[in-house]
């Protein structure tokens, strides 16, 4: 392995642990990232030239430290927070570096880190940038990309919340077991969300924006390392490995493709695999959420021969429950277009107005593309043509995606 | 660290004072009050008459403005504070979830301003 891709290797694992040790140590997150980055300067321009060193997370953390005391030094009012930041640590840096080396670290930092990101005080959209900058290492010309803004936009998002964060003050301690259990929902969520606006981007002309799905299962997975006793961090995982699975298989010239076309020879294996052991994994807890549910119905998806081999009235089961315990308009969509496979075309609309509208959990249905192409499907299906003309039509004004209203106007032209 | 638990809300929601609900719902305030006093956790708070009673001011060009009324016209009408001391935000919110009437209007946690000597 060369050193420039070692610094690259070791980035990935040693940047949460970096921020969340500094920030532990220095009490502010902008030092803490800031520190950390000038750390992995330094190794990119050093390693090649002086070889790596013997250890890599040690010679990372003393270096970040250093740099942390160059930064502190130049705010004055951070003084008093000097002679708390000591270069060498001697035993307690010993621990967590052999517990490094073992697997077994104490983790308690990089939790304190990835929560306090996901705080409910911050913003959702704040929650997210703050996550992928702090957690995930992403700049923030990255994350503005990722998420269509401008830099200066990201850039104000993101220091407005740190902002917030100091004012505030949000804390970052690790946290104890029920404040774990009752904030873990919400980390779970941001992952996801970061998921989603990567494998279906509503806004921009590519549908999978690839680089965000990989950075919510990298977190996702880190997440999974922090709380391993968790059932819905691991329903999240697999969940996310799951759908991801069918990545390269989604488009064709970039164009969505329908999951009963899609060539599954393309869908990734490995990635199968990963996922269904992970949802096991959350099976053996013997409870879970809804994560776990969308994961079970995932892996129905994933683990079918054919879309028509797929094991529609399982998939229908689990929709139920799911609506059980939790009345939800989008579920309830989703059932009635598995509904269509089991029950036919019929059964489908009838499933599909049963709906309420005004769903007070998810607002508009009404406003939702996926829902007029259900319906748009299932009257084509029943030969009402001109119903299905005025639904994929509806669907079409609310799709803000360009190979979406490119796929909805192929199916509209072939209504004859 | 400083917060103010600043109380909104709508005054029809409170229970009327000759209601079954009244004794108790006061009742639960004094607990409230006695546990932030027991935590160490209280520097000051108090419930305010309602805004019939406001009056505000703004002097403009030298000239001072009264009038009858809130700063704001809405149903939510800021009925009293608390300025609690304790550790964190996480700490503050925990207190301010346990306002009596948070089941029902709002309370918004504001950091005091803290100025450097």
């Amino acid at each position: 392995m060369n050193d420039e891709q070692q610094v690259a290797d070791v980035f990935r694992t040693e940047w949460p642990r970096l921020v969340a040790t500094l920030l532990r140590d220095v009490g502010d997150l902008g030092i803490a990232e800031d520190a950390t980055q000038d750390a992995f300067v330094e190794a990119a321009t050093r390693w090649p030239t002086d070889g790596s060193p013997d250890v890599p997370a040690a010679w990372l953390l003393t270096t970040a430290r250093r740099k942390a005391i160059d930064r502190l030094r130049r705010i004055a009012r951070y003084d008093e927070r000097l002679p708390l930041l000591t270069l060498d640590r001697g035993e307690e840096d010993q621990d967590r570096l052999r517990g490094h080396a073992d697997g077994g670290e104490p983790f308690d930092d990089q939790l304190a880190l990835l929560l306090g990101c996901c705080h409910p005080a911050l913003a959702p959209d704040a929650q997210v940038a703050l996550t992928l900058r702090a957690v995930a290492g992403l700049s923030t010309a990255q994350i503005a990309r990722a998420f269509l803004v401008s830099e200066s936009t990201m850039t104000r998002r993101i220091t407005r919340s740190k902002n917030k964060i100091r004012t505030a003050r949000i804390p970052f301690d690790p946290p104890d077991i029920a404040t774990l259990h009752q904030r873990i929902p919400a980390v779970c969520g941001v992952i996801y969300s970061i998921f989603t606006e990567g494998h279906s981007s509503a806004t921009e002309t590519s549908l999978v924006r690839g680089d965000l799905c990989d950075e919510a299962i990298w977190l996702g997975e880190l997440l999974a390392r922090l709380t391993p006793d968790d059932a819905e961090v691991a329903g999240l995982l697999a969940l996310m490995l799951l759908i991801d699975a069918r990545r390269s298989a989604r488009l064709h010239d970039g164009a969505p493709v329908l999951l009963a076309d899609q060539d599954r020879s393309k869908w990734n294996q490995a990635t199968v695999a990963r996922g269904l052991a992970e949802l096991a994994r959350a099976h053996s807890f013997r409870h879970g959420g809804m994560f776990q549910f969308q994961a079970a119905i995932a892996a129905l998806h994933v683990t079918a021969e054919s879309f028509e081999a797929t094991d529609w009235a399982s998939i229908v089961r689990l929709y139920d429950v799911m609506l059980r315990r939790q009345p939800n308009a989008l579920i309830a969509l989703n059932r009635a277009i598995a509904v269509r496979e089991v029950d036919g075309p019929e059964a489908a609309l009838r499933a599909l107005d049963a709906i309420p509208l005004s769903d007070d959990l998810d607002g508009d249905l009404d406003g939702y593309v996926y829902f007029h192409s259900a319906r748009a499907e299932a009257l084509a299906d029943l030969g009402r043509n001109d119903e299905s003309r005025t639904a994929y039509r509806r669907a079409l004004a609310l799709s803000a995606s360009t190979p979406e209203q490119a796929h909805l106007r192929r199916r509209l032209e072939a209504l004859t | 660290m400083k917060y103010m638990l600043i109380l909104a809300s709508n005054p029809a929601d409170e229970p009327a004072p000759d209601s079954a609900e009244f004794g108790p719902y006061m009742n639960e305030w004094g607990v409230y009050s006695e546990a932030l006093n027991d935590a160490g956790a209280m520097v000051t708070g108090e419930a305010l008459h309602g805004t019939e009673a406001a009056t505000t001011v703004q002097v403009r060009d030298g000239q001072r403005i009264v009038t009858d009324g809130p700063f704001i016209e809405s149903k939510e009408v800021i009925g009293g504070f608390y300025v609690i001391d304790v550790a964190n935000l996480d700490e503050a919110l925990e207190w301010a979830a346990k306002i009596p009437n948070a089941t029902f209007g709002t309370v918004e946690v504001r950091p005091v301003m803290e100025f450097d000597g």
